[in-house]
């Protein structure tokens, strides 16, 4: 199977004195779907952030998609994030954009047709159960409807690669289950491979996934 | 309500800097028109013992641009009663001979005093009336006056510039979070700033219209045109097409300046 992520010697600080992660290697399948578990500030979410090139490794290497993110010019970091959809745990939604063009985004950043960007959103904003929100403002919905907003941005241009931080972090119960569902959904429908970082894995998991968990600096994948 | 919220800041900021800068302009025109209208009206008079050759003087100083001839026959008419008209001619050829000197601009008093000196180096040139107290009264106060417009076009763009750089601070907060948000779907560089550029454009362009309307509006109105002309100054104040082009160009240069600034200063959220 294809590697979509692979990790050698990897080590990740943001400052010379202080490394979070500490020369390890892993890989990850292309079409998984993977949970990062962890105690606070063990790196789970520093780990994630390498994957989508926000913290460049500080020793050895580090592939996603093909692309070597260890001096990683601007242009192919844009372009690999393109093709990936990313959950935050803040949301990150533009706060003087409508929910609809917040979805829209990575769609206008890959240049599609106004058509298609149309009803892409008009299908996702289906999924998340907020098509009567569509001309809202984040700040009007809850956590948890501002939540499945940044879900929808995430799967609206068919991304290779998700990647999810705590995406269920602070939600009720419903906006969870929505959240679960809609990720293995990217998962299974449009073989994306979904990594995601949590405190807990959800025991309603539907499908098979990998583990992998992370203590003092280094990574290993639970059985 | 946000959208007009969002330009009013830096239209606001642009339009007093706008609004210093073409103060200043028309000031400047003014006096200078002021001072061509004096300048017309003013002369020097040279009194000599000899006919001088007006071409020397001339090419001798630049400030210089006519000299005429003043003649005598005026003051010797109040005299001719019961004198011959042999003893008249007498007198003529006895009498200095008088000119006037009619300047290219309005001289400043060292000018004034410069030219007097080079005159009277000419053994020949007796006198040199430059009607001194009277030019260097208005000089003083045209001084004064371009002066004060100085200080308060200089204090106004203070102010602008201590508003613009608050702005700075504003729309740094305002537009990085967008950016970094879109340069985290990959977004170029001149893609998430786009929004930026637009709006210093936009602002650019009313601030600039504003400014036009205002001082359209202003130099045209009747009691404006009223004071100008009991001056004596009939020239353009207000340059429709020149002046929109300057304030427009000030406006852009600085609108890009904030927004290339901020994208510039922008740092890639970890």
């Amino acid at each position: 199977m294809d590697k979509v992520i692979v990790a050698d010697n990897l080590s990740l600080a943001y400052s010379k004195d202080e490394t979070i992660i500490n020369k390890v290697s892993f890989s990850i399948d292309s079409g998984s779907f993977v949970f990062i578990t962890g105690a606070s500030g063990s790196g789970k979410s520093t780990l994630l952030k390498s994957l989508y090139g926000a913290l460049k490794p500080q020793e050895g290497s580090l592939v996603v998609a093909g692309v070597e993110l260890k001096g990683v010019s601007k242009s192919k970091l844009n372009l690999l994030r393109k093709h990936t959809g990313i959950v935050f745990q803040d949301y990150k939604l533009v706060k003087e954009w409508t929910i609809e063009k917040n979805i829209m985004l990575p769609l206008i950043i890959s240049g599609y047709d106004k058509t298609i960007q149309q009803n892409q959103v008009d299908t996702l904003l289906k999924h998340v159960r907020l098509k009567h929100q569509a001309g809202k403002y984040p700040k009007e919905l809850s956590g948890g409807e501002q939540q499945r907003v940044a879900m929808a941005r995430a799967l609206s241009h068919n991304p290779v690669l998700i990647l999810a931080d705590e995406p269920t972090g602070n939600l009720d119960d419903y906006s969870s289950q929505l959240i679960w569902n809609l990720l293995e959904g990217a998962n299974t429908d449009l073989k994306s491979t979904v990594i995601v970082v949590t405190h807990h894995i959800p025991e309603s998991m539907s499908i098979d996934y990998k583990h992998f968990h992370i203590e003092y600096g280094s990574i290993h994948e639970v059985a | 309500m946000k959208s007009l919220r969002n330009h009013l800041s830096l239209v606001v900021a642009l339009l007093s800097i706008l609004f210093s800068l073409q103060t200043f302009i028309i000031v400047e025109r003014s006096i200078e028109a002021y001072k061509e209208n004096l300048a017309n009206n003013y002369s020097l008079v040279v009194v000599s013992q000899k006919i001088l050759n007006k071409n020397i003087i001339k090419n001798q100083h630049k400030l210089i641009k006519e000299i005429v001839s003043l003649s005598p026959d005026k003051v010797i008419k109040k005299l001719n009663s019961g004198i011959s008209k042999k003893n008249i001619d007498l007198l003529k050829l006895s009498l200095p001979k008088f000119y006037k000197l009619v300047l290219l601009h309005y001289p400043s008093p060292s000018e004034v005093n410069n030219l007097t000196k080079a005159l009277l180096r000419d053994t020949s040139v007796i006198k040199v009336e430059t009607f001194s107290k009277s030019h260097d009264t208005t000089y003083k106060l045209l001084l004064l006056f371009k002066t004060v417009i100085s200080v308060f076009a200089f204090s106004v763009g203070i102010v602008t510039i201590l508003l613009i750089s608050k702005e700075m601070k504003i729309w740094q907060f305002k537009h990085t979070e967008r950016m970094s948000i879109m340069g985290l779907f990959g977004a170029p560089t001149w893609l998430s700033s786009a929004v930026l550029f637009r709006l210093a454009f936009v602002d650019a362009l009313i601030a600039s219209a504003l400014s036009f309307v205002i001082f359209s509006y202003v130099s045209s109105s009747a009691w404006v045109q009223d004071q100008l002309l009991n001056i004596g100054i009939s020239v353009l104040i207000f340059d429709p097409v020149f002046d929109f082009a300057i304030m427009l160009s000030v406006a852009l240069i600085l609108s890009t300046f904030l927004a290339t600034f901020i994208v510039i200063s922008h740092k890639e959220e970890v």
